[in-house]
């Protein structure tokens, strides 16, 4: 075999992530829904691996929610992009790394255009001095939150408390993947494994010994479509792309849904709820849902964290049926409660009493 | 003929997104939406590369440039490397410039966006607003949701982030010098007054139909956009 053939064929496919001295920028969906995943990501940069992630509190939403639901013109959400370059350059970082793929899809985007039209970015430039007196300079290394839990897959792994194994079986944990949209479909080279062949998340589970599922509409959309969520007129789209997918990946029976991006969890979640409450159907097994999870939320579970440090606990589907198969260690009387114990009382029992 | 289409060469969306479209269809074949609107982004394109002012008008004033969920997975498969999800946001763009979108119903739906995502911008400094997702207009967010509703601050802090507070963390404040930068660069850049384009326009068209619009998110026009 030619060995350099094929490296050839694949450079495509790889990517440069950096491996220290990252500047952090947060996700406006992931932190209303998923903030354990956040915290747990730092958790892991800062304990685990000791590295340097800059997280300050003067960064704001990129407006990539705002600009993809067509309410935020491209110049004002090009100025902001700016802005949290500007940031990152004050703060003496080169590594941006945003937690949103929205967001990463969006600063890949500002970058390409920039690219082609430099009097654009001129005029960005131009924007941001009036508006902020800021200056700054493009990242070195664009990365996404996930691409750097990849890149440090196997050093977790050799960390790590549990295997994604079936501990009465000795089996892999079967696991489909599902890649956020602006991950790599608009800007292929961008995301490993491009678009085709997106290797990000299925690094992770066969690292930690899980076993990837492939199912028909693997790539189809999760169904945020943005204004096709944000209007209740129009969220049947969201709900009938969620469902295509879970019709899809029924018949080969998989125990988790793992994300990267933060819409995709909650939207593959919530309408696995939505659906068993309005028509009684339920996608895993005994009645239950699959579970659906964010990377760092496993990455900190195969590390030993707490399930409800990590935040399990905000998901509508159960995630114990998967605790208990890999055998994770948790006090069931403490998943509603707050910090000390603090008793919060707990979220009404959904009308299928299976479905929790 | 071709001013409207001029008008669209100026946003570069527009000029990356159609460079020569062959009217495959394999845009149609991968659009989730396409599945399940009646929309056909290969029509889309194909209107507009006939330049037709009239067509790309009644296009600017329709429902079908809003159907598009902008998940880009055209952009992946086009043979001719268009992106039709980078078309449809330069349309949309156009449509609001000119005060054509409330000439459709999906088009009048950007009030309720504005109201939601575009004030939380300016108000908080994110795009979504955890305490403002009420469990009433998201039954489909579930009774967790409801239950973080009712403990938003002690749910918020068990899972580390730093709700509503100062310093960095998740859903922190974010600083008022950064607020008003954030306020300073929509000003200079149109993002105001897309927003004013929106309520005015908006406003326009509740009268014309005569129904009730106020600055809230509870009266007749709302209602009649959101759901």
């Amino acid at each position: 075999m030619n060995v350099e053939g094929k490296k050839l064929i694949w450079q495509d496919y790889q990517k440069e992530i950096a491996d220290n001295n990252y500047y952090y920028v947060r996700s406006c969906v992931r932190q209303t829904f998923f903030p354990g995943s956040e915290t747990a990501f730092l958790r892991i940069l800062k304990t685990e691996l000791n590295k340097d992630v800059c997280d300050q509190s003067i960064h704001t939403s990129c407006t990539g929610i705002g600009y993809h639901s067509d309410v935020v013109p491209i110049e004002t959400t090009m100025t902001v992009v700016a802005r949290q370059f500007a940031l990152m350059t004050e703060a003496g970082y080169k590594n941006f790394v945003p937690s949103c793929i929205t967001s990463f899809g969006l600063y890949t985007e500002v970058l390409e255009t920039w690219h082609h039209f430099p009097e654009l970015e001129a005029r960005i430039r131009e924007n941001l001095r009036k508006a902020t007196g800021r200056e700054f300079e493009k990242p070195d290394n664009l990365a996404h939150a996930s691409d750097v839990i990849f890149k440090f897959r196997k050093e977790i792994a050799a960390k790590s408390k549990y295997r994604l194994i079936n501990k009465n079986t000795g089996e892999p944990i079967k696991v489909v993947d599902h890649i956020g949209c602006h991950y790599s479909k608009m800007f292929p080279g961008k995301g490993i494994g491009g678009a085709e062949y997106p290797y990000v998340l299925a690094g992770m589970i066969e690292e930690w010994g899980g076993e990837v599922i492939d199912y028909p509409e693997r790539r189809h959309c999760c169904g945020f479509g943005f204004r096709q969520y944000l209007v209740k007129q129009n969220r049947g789209y969201s709900l009938a792309c969620s469902r295509k997918k879970f019709e899809s990946m029924e018949p080969y029976e998989p125990e988790l849904i793992l994300t990267n991006c933060p819409g995709c969890p909650m939207f593959l979640d919530r309408w696995q709820y939505a659906i068993n409450e309005m028509e009684g159907k339920s996608y895993g097994k005994n009645g239950q849902g699959i579970p659906v999870m964010t990377y760092e939320e496993l990455a900190g579970l195969m590390l030993g964290y707490d399930p409800w440090d990590l935040g399990l606990q905000v998901h509508q589907v159960g995630c114990e049926s998967l605790l208990d198969k890999i055998g994770i260690e948790y006090d069931p009387d403490k998943k509603y409660k707050g910090l000390e114990d603090k008793e919060l009382g707990k979220p009404k029992t959904p009308s299928n009493i299976l479905f929790v | 003929m071709g001013k409207l289409y001029d008008k669209l060469m100026e946003d570069v969306r527009f000029e990356e997104g159609l460079k020569a479209c062959i009217n495959c269809g394999t845009c149609t074949a991968i659009c989730p939406a396409a599945e399940f609107w009646q929309y056909d982004p290969r029509q889309v394109l194909d209107s507009i590369q006939s330049r037709n002012d009239q067509e790309i008008e009644e296009l600017l004033k329709s429902d079908v440039i809003w159907y598009c969920g902008e998940c880009m997975s055209c952009k992946t498969r086009c043979p001719r490397d268009n992106a039709p999800g980078l078309v449809i946001m330069a349309l949309r763009s156009l449509s609001q410039d000119l005060g054509f979108f409330v000439e459709s119903a999906k088009g009048r739906q950007q009030l309720a966006v504005k109201r939601s995502v575009g004030d939380w911008i300016l108000k908080t400094g994110y795009c979504l607003n955890p305490p403002e997702i009420a469990y009433e207009q998201h039954p489909e967010q579930g009774t967790v949701w409801e239950w973080e509703l009712a403990n938003m601050p002690d749910v918020m802090a068990r899972l580390g982030a730093n709700f509503q507070g100062n310093g960095a963390g998740a859903l922190r404040k974010i600083p008022a010098e950064s607020m008003e930068e954030i306020r300073k660069i929509f000003e200079i850049t149109g993002g105001l007054e897309r927003f004013k384009q929106i309520e005015d326009c908006s406003a326009k068209k509740a009268k014309e139909l005569g129904q009730n619009l106020d600055e809230g998110t509870d009266n007749e026009y709302f209602n009649n956009i959101y759901g």
